[in-house]
């Protein structure tokens, strides 16, 4: 780390440094862009893991966390501008392909121009929105946004600005759909978009040009909400993100407030929470299974998938009380004992998974039909989905070992035996045969700590008044799509100053684009169904 | 068909006590029979209430949670298709009632209205889950609506975060106990039911004209 800062510090005199959880570079926005380029070149931070904007009511900026896919350094860099008029930031959407879309979340949210980015429209709210939601002097009465009763009106062109030679900065209209383009309009419903998401795609024959993604249609406003309560009470709204990986996220949010509260997690709890996020993740690629099939056409499989899901959500309803939305991790530990019977029910579980396993693959992998449909479709490359930010099942079908249980281990991941699924596809097949190998290995991580589930208390005691320390923290959790990312930064009150979630989701649907072009319009239900996106978590 | 079994309005065999909002219904009975009826239109009306009342398609639509547990209420172990209610369809034109499953935020609203209108006459609503019925846990939320009804009239409230499958099988069938008590001809086959909320709520071309 050191050196690193040594490095840093010999080509950017103008960098300070704070020490902390990870090293933390303050840069001034005139020298950003040269520091990212340096980053991303000599020092090989080529995954941008999350843009967290922020308003410090004296300023606005930006921390960009970093990682280095190879040492596994994270490193996290703070660029500020006190314009509260006009602010404006230097883009970094040439240098790592999420900045893209991370940049027009900013801009959504707080109104920081980012220049040279090519596309600054805001991303999740309607055009006509007035103000930046997230911005702390923002007018949140419902007068100054009323719940809107006309159709929304959709522009073909965009706005950039981009910085010429003399150094100033000029806004342009940029074209997203000429008007000879043949646009068909997928989505916002849709039953092939699995949720709420709008694709406005440019077809040439049978053939995609071009997708402009429109997102937004269930965005929910939690990191907003989350600023104004207390740690405890935001915990549920980890549930409802990615409702498919309810444990992981709030596993995530409580390691964070714990880890800025350095709560030590009892034994028990740890190994409760691991087997249930292992639960979950099977669960969540049982659905994924069950869905995908059916947008190709295999109908039945949904009813064999959700068979095996039931069942899973029995064990859990038996334990935590509900179906969905379990609220069981909580700050310390978990929120109740293990039913009676869960060491049995789970024990008989796990071999019937199994033998289902097999019968999924005679029944569709093998498929000729399936094979034609998946197989070479929207082929992903290692250093796209890096620069994509596709984490999770998606990106490790590219050859990205990315898995935050192995990489950044957390928990008492690193005390157990398994594998970390990574082929080389990189196409639809590959992400769906990440998703089902994982399965079994969630079985085996399972079947290691199911009789070895140790004695003691569930939950360490916590302060019936939780205050955290001023300062902030970034958590990540393997969740069943990716990984997903919690930000809090506190100013030592019971409230945050900031959450940011850093959903996986998000960049997938960044990527439909991407992966599309050239691909015929079938292949788009395809292609949207192996990247297994959520919409509610990409909202958020 | 139990209605005649248990004198009062009832679907799927179940019991006329093990109900609930009873009283709702029989106020609908008692307003239809102040209405008074034809006998041969009335003996149409039953009959036809009875086959709508039993082939209940929803519209696939769902934007969060709920849409997952609708999807688990369209598999084998709940299996709406023992009343019906099977035929999930994409089209809104082919719906007979959407169940709003999940968060309806600003930017979705007007969409929602949008696919309400296209669906054809007699329409139903149900709002299911937190979300749908009053804005839920996201109630406080810059771009969350407080309930479905401000956008569209809704029929059926099925409460839970996210409710049951249980649940919503008890809220369809709520809602097919409704369409049992409805007057079809002369009724719901005119558009004058939504008409009242069409005035307090007009729609984007109304405005337009208004202008």
């Amino acid at each position: 780390m050191e050196e690193l800062q040594n490095r840093i510090a010999s080509q950017f005199p103008q960098a300070t440094f704070e020490a902390g959880e990870y090293l933390l570079v303050n840069i001034d926005d005139a020298h950003w862009h040269a520091l990212a380029a340096y980053l991303r070149d000599n020092e090989r931070f080529d995954y941008l893991i999350s843009i967290v904007g922020q308003d410090w009511n004296d300023a606005f900026g930006c921390v960009y966390y970093l990682t280095n896919t190879f040492t596994r350094v994270i490193l996290s860099v703070k660029v500020t501008t006190t314009d509260r008029e006009n602010p404006m930031l230097h883009s970094v959407s040439d240098l790592w392909a999420v900045a893209g879309i991370y940049e027009r979340e900013v801009y959504d949210f707080y109104g920081i121009i980012f220049i040279n980015n090519p596309d600054m429209r805001r991303i999740f709210l309607r055009a006509d929105w007035n103000g930046h939601p997230l911005r702390k002097d923002y007018d949140a009465s419902p007068e100054a946004n009323p719940v809107p009763t006309e159709n929304e009106e959709t522009d073909d062109t965009t706005v950039a600005y981009v910085e010429n030679e003399k150094g100033e900065i000029v806004k342009e209209e940029r074209v997203v759909f000429a008007p000879e383009e043949f646009v068909v309009n997928i989505g916002p419903q849709h039953p092939a978009t699995h949720g709420v998401l709008r694709l406005r795609t440019s077809l040439d024959g049978e053939f995609i040009k071009k997708i402009d993604l429109y997102l937004g249609y269930v965005h929910r406003g939690i990191e907003k909400l989350c600023e104004g309560l207390a740690y405890p009470q935001m915990l549920h709204f980890a549930d409802r993100l990615d409702y498919l990986s309810a444990h992981q996220n709030r596993h995530c949010f409580c390691l964070c407030i714990e880890k800025a509260l350095g709560l030590e997690v009892p034994r028990r709890a740890q190994v409760i929470r691991v087997i249930m996020d292992e639960l979950m993740r099977i669960s969540s690629h049982m659905l994924f299974a069950g869905t995908f099939c059916m947008d190709l056409g295999a109908t039945t499989m949904l009813f064999y998938t959700l068979r095996e899901r039931e069942k899973i959500l029995n064990i859990f309803e038996r334990t935590c009380g509900a179906r969905m939305t379990y609220h069981y991790n909580v700050i310390g530990g978990v929120a109740q004992d293990l039913h009676p019977d869960f060491v049995k029910d789970v024990k008989a579980f796990l071999p019937e998974m199994r033998k289902s396993l097999k019968e999924y693959h005679t029944l569709f992998t093998g498929n000729v039909i399936t094979e034609q449909r998946m197989i070479g479709v929207g082929p992903l490359s290692r250093e796209d989905a890096i620069s994509y930010g596709i984490s999770g099942p998606s990106g490790r079908a590219s050859g990205w070992a990315n898995d935050i249980r192995k990489t950044h281990p957390y928990s008492i991941y690193s005390e157990l035996d398994f594998e970390q699924v990574v082929r080389t596809d990189g196409d639809s097949f590959g992400r769906w045969m990440v998703r089902m190998d994982e399965v079994l290995e969630s079985i085996k991580i399972i079947e290691q700590l199911i009789d070895n589930i140790p004695e003691g208390e569930i939950c360490a005691p916590t302060p019936k008044v939780m205050k955290l320390p001023a300062g902030h923290w970034f958590q990540q959790v393997e969740a069943s799509r990716g990984a997903i990312g919690f930000y809090i930064e506190s100013d030592g009150g019971t409230t945050p100053v900031r959450v940011k979630i850093n959903s996986p989701c998000f960049p997938l649907a960044g990527i439909v684009d991407h992966l599309t072009r050239g691909a015929k319009i079938a292949d788009l239900i395809t292609i949207g169904g192996s990247l297994d996106y959520v919409v509610p978590d990409i909202d958020r | 068909m139990g209605v005649k079994k248990n004198k009062g309005i009832t679907v799927q065999g179940m019991p006329y006590e093990d109900w609930k909002d009873n009283e709702y219904i029989e106020s609908l009975v008692e307003e239809l029979k102040a209405n008074g009826t034809n006998v041969v239109v009335g003996s149409f009306d039953k009959l036809i209430n009875w086959g709508r009342s039993n082939s209940l398609w929803p519209l696939t639509f769902g934007t969060s949670c709920c849409a997952i547990e609708f999807i688990a209420l369209g598999a084998a172990r709940y299996d709406m298709a023992r009343f019906g209610w099977e035929v999930a369809r994409a089209s809104p034109r082919q719906a007979d009632y959407i169940m709003v499953s999940g968060t309806i935020v600003h930017r979705m609203a007007p969409v929602l209205r949008r696919l309400y209108d296209q669906i054809a006459e007699p329409k139903y609503v149900i709002a299911a889950g937190g979300c749908a019925v009053s804005g839920g846990p996201f109630r406080k939320s810059y771009h969350v609506v407080q309930g479905v009804d401000q956008v569209i009239p809704v029929d059926v409230y099925i409460p839970g975060c996210p409710p049951r499958p249980e649940a919503m099988i008890y809220g369809v069938m709520q809602l097919q106990r409704k369409i049992k008590v409805e007057r079809f001809f002369g009724g719901v086959n005119r558009k004058e039911k939504i008409k009242k909320f069409f005035e307090e709520h007009p729609a984007p071309e109304a405005k337009e004209k208004n202008n």
